[in-house]
């Protein structure tokens, strides 16, 4: 006979020890609400505020308004003003900005005859969310041309150029980041679990009773995963240019100069982790409530310049928004390492204050 | 060995939020000596011997072990000492031949001398035709002889062994004591907790807790002989009659069940035990036989464990 009541008797105990088990509590309520906040936050597909320098050729009084046109529609912030076309290209390639406004000299001219676009917005278009918004502009009517526009069957005020994928693919533009979800999904998590994994087993009790130091404990523990993190950058480089056919204009070397970087930050992180967490379990929850504020924050899915300041303050202390930005720009945009490195110096940091806390916070003491 | 003392704790204590797990232990352990924790589980001694070994640090007291503070000098400690879990604690995924060469490693053993060691080792617990195999399959009997083997790889002058017989057949336990007065009789200290009399009774000297407190201590003969109570044995062949009229007797302190008969603790001064607890059991009509006895260990046990319940000095 199928008992109602021990049935029940099951059901209240697992609800029992749910709400003791405080951190998959915490999961029940924080994922939801982690997730909607951040995709609130982050989903915009229209973004703003895109990072642009001008380089205004014409100099004139109308060359100006049509910026301060451009900027007060919020598409673009002007960060910068520049002299050629030339310099606006080496811009977009060191992800200083994602759009370069280009007046030419001959600007005028073009307004009055009123059968050419009048300018060039050169646009980074490695994310089709920030290409889709600068598309927008185009129609940004100017003064003196209105009329003509009618006349001449609606000439755009500017001709937009795509630089970087100019097919639109969305996959060449994912996987360079993906390269960084997988590592922080993988990396974080091992090195979290190898540690924990022992004091579950009591490895941990004979381990730390032995001469080991704690720095040889740590260090021998994610060594052998700086390895495997470089093997899967591989692979997914691999997948990649074969079957996806992404470009990969970049140097390999620096490829896996930033990936090391990367994989250094993330399996701090995990050490970091391990000193919390109490059982295999709980590390990987732990290890998903950091990859979600990553996966979401860090540009690989919305892009930096749409989300909120506060969002923008947290993707900057996140390992993957300064390697997406290094890796899409090496490998999609062609950049050095020298010209994308800046982003290397949050990743120091955060590994070396990680793995501080992460030294001090594991004691060879079982208290 | 300039220190009279391999082991010399005073008052130490440790405690889990309210619960005192070891309560003001102090202790004195000689050199070359097996020592003998005897505790029932929870009594303290794990607690104890990872304070010893540094690896909890004291809420009240301290200990000098090896000539040096615990949990101070710990770092120079390690490679002086040996420590076998309570729980197995190697790793179920390696070999024995790879676990050993592993702890060889940390210990920093130079290479010949570690092949050489672990040779001899698996040849000293038997494990030779072990030696290819996962640590996780192999029986009680065997992973014990390999946690030893392990905890012994770098000749540590002190071997601190938690409950190592818990999960060991009879013949195993036997063995296993052989090899530990092997040690000893090497030159080793070995500290050793258990819960079974019989692994007691070999010790040379022991240490009696109870919930955290040392309640006596001194060599096994001499605890049996210093016994504050008369031990009278009782067989009958309703056991549990005669129990139930002992328990009416006033002098009776405790009855404890020994297999097929009775052990009774009566207080020292009353006079003629013998007669008094044979009237009492024929009146109640339960044919017996009641002989006077010399104490056990497991007497000895019952009688300063009972002694704490009963006394009201316990804070
Ligand atoms: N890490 C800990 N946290 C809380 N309580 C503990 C901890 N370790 C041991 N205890 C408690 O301390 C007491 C003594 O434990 P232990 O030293 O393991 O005893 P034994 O080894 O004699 O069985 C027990 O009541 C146990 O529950
Ligand atoms: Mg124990």
């Amino acid at each position: 006979m199928i008992s109602i009541s021990r049935g029940t008797a099951i059901a209240r105990k697992e609800l029992r020890q749910l709400l003791r088990d405080r951190l998959t509590f915490g999961m029940i309520i924080g994922i939801p609400l982690l997730q909607m906040t951040l995709f609130g936050y982050a989903i915009n597909t229209d973004v703003r505020h895109l990072r642009a320098a001008v380089a205004d050729q014409a100099g004139t009084q109308r060359s100006r308004m049509l910026v301060a046109d451009a900027e007060a529609s919020q598409v673009i912030d002007v960060v910068d003003h520049v002299d050629t076309a030339q310099q606006l290209r080496a811009r977009l390639r060191d992800g200083s900005i994602h759009v370069g406004v280009l007046i030419p000299r001959d600007f005028e001219r073009r307004i009055q005859d009123g059968s050419r676009v009048a300018a060039q917005l050169l646009v980074d278009g490695s994310d089709p969310l920030i290409l889709q918004s600068a598309l927008g502009l185009r129609a940004l009517p100017v003064a003196g041309r209105e009329r003509r526009n009618r006349r001449f069957g609606g000439m755009q005020t500017f001709e937009v150029r795509a630089y970087y994928n100019p097919e639109r693919r969305s996959e060449v533009q994912i996987i360079p980041g993906l390269i960084g979800v997988i590592l922080t999904m993988t990396m974080v998590l091992f090195t979290a679990v190898a540690i924990v994994r022992e004091r579950e087993r009591g490895n941990l009790e004979l381990l730390i009773t032995t001469p080991v130091r704690t720095i040889e404990l740590m260090t021998g523990k994610i060594v052998p995963y700086i390895g495997i993190g470089l093997i899967q950058v591989t692979l997914v480089l691999l997948v990649g240019s074969i079957l996806f056919r992404v470009p990969i204009r970049g140097e390999l070397s620096d490829i896996y100069l930033a990936a090391l970087a990367f994989i250094m930050a993330s399996l701090s992180f995990g050490l970091l982790i391990s000193t919390f967490a109490r059982s295999q379990f709980q590390a990987a929850q732990m290890t998903l409530f950091f990859f979600l504020p990553s996966i979401l924050l860090s540009g690989f899915m919305f892009p930096y310049d749409g989300m909120p300041r506060p969002a923008q303050w947290i993707a900057e202390v996140l390992p993957l928004t300064h390697f997406v930005r290094m890796i899409r720009g090496i490998i999609l945009r062609g950049a050095s390492i020298g010209e994308v490195g800046a982003e290397a110096i949050p990743l120091a940091i955060f590994f070396a204050a990680t793995l501080a806390l992460a030294l001090t916070r594991f004691r060879k003491r079982l208290d | 060995m300039d220190e009279p003392y391999a082991i010399e704790s005073n008052d130490l204590t440790r405690r889990f939020g309210t619960l005192t797990a070891v309560d003001h232990v102090t202790l004195r352990i000689p050199h070359a000596q097996i020592y003998g924790f005897l505790g029932p589980n929870g009594s303290g001694k794990s607690t104890t011997i990872r304070m010893l070994c540094g690896l909890l640090a004291p809420s009240e007291g301290n200990a000098t072990v090896l000539g040096l503070q615990v949990p101070k000098q710990a770092e120079i400690l390690r490679s002086k000492i040996g420590y076998m879990t309570q729980k197995f604690s190697l790793y179920d995924d390696l070999t024995v031949r790879e676990n050993l060469e592993f702890i060889g490693e940390v210990y920093s053993l130079p290479r010949h001398r570690r092949h050489q060691r672990v040779g001899e080792l698996l040849e000293r617990y038997d494990l030779g035709d072990q030696t290819d195999q996962y640590a996780g399959t192999m029986s009680g009997g065997q992973r014990q002889r390999l946690a030893l083997a392990a905890a012994t790889l770098h000749e540590p002058e002190l071997l601190f062994l938690d409950e190592p017989t818990s999960a060991v057949d009879p013949q195993s336990r036997r063995d296993f004591w052989e090899s530990l007065f092997a040690l000893c009789d090497a030159g080793t200290t070995i500290l050793v907790s258990t819960h079974y009399m019989d692994e007691a009774e070999r010790c040379h000297s022991l240490a009696i807790l109870d919930r955290g407190a040392l309640v006596a201590e001194g060599p096994p003969r001499k605890l049996k002989s210093e016994i504050s109570e008369t031990v009278l044995e009782i067989e009958a062949e309703q056991l549990r009659a005669a129990r139930t009229a002992l328990d009416r007797i006033d002098a009776v302190e405790s009855v404890a069940q020994l297999g097929p008969r009775l052990h009774a603790l009566i207080e020292a001064d009353l006079e003629h035990p013998e007669q008094t607890v044979r009237a009492v059991l024929d009146e109640q009509g339960i044919e017996a036989r009641v002989e006077k006895v010399e104490a056990g260990l497991e007497d000895v046990f019952v009688s300063v464990t009972r002694r704490r319940e009963t006394s009201p000095a316990r804070p």
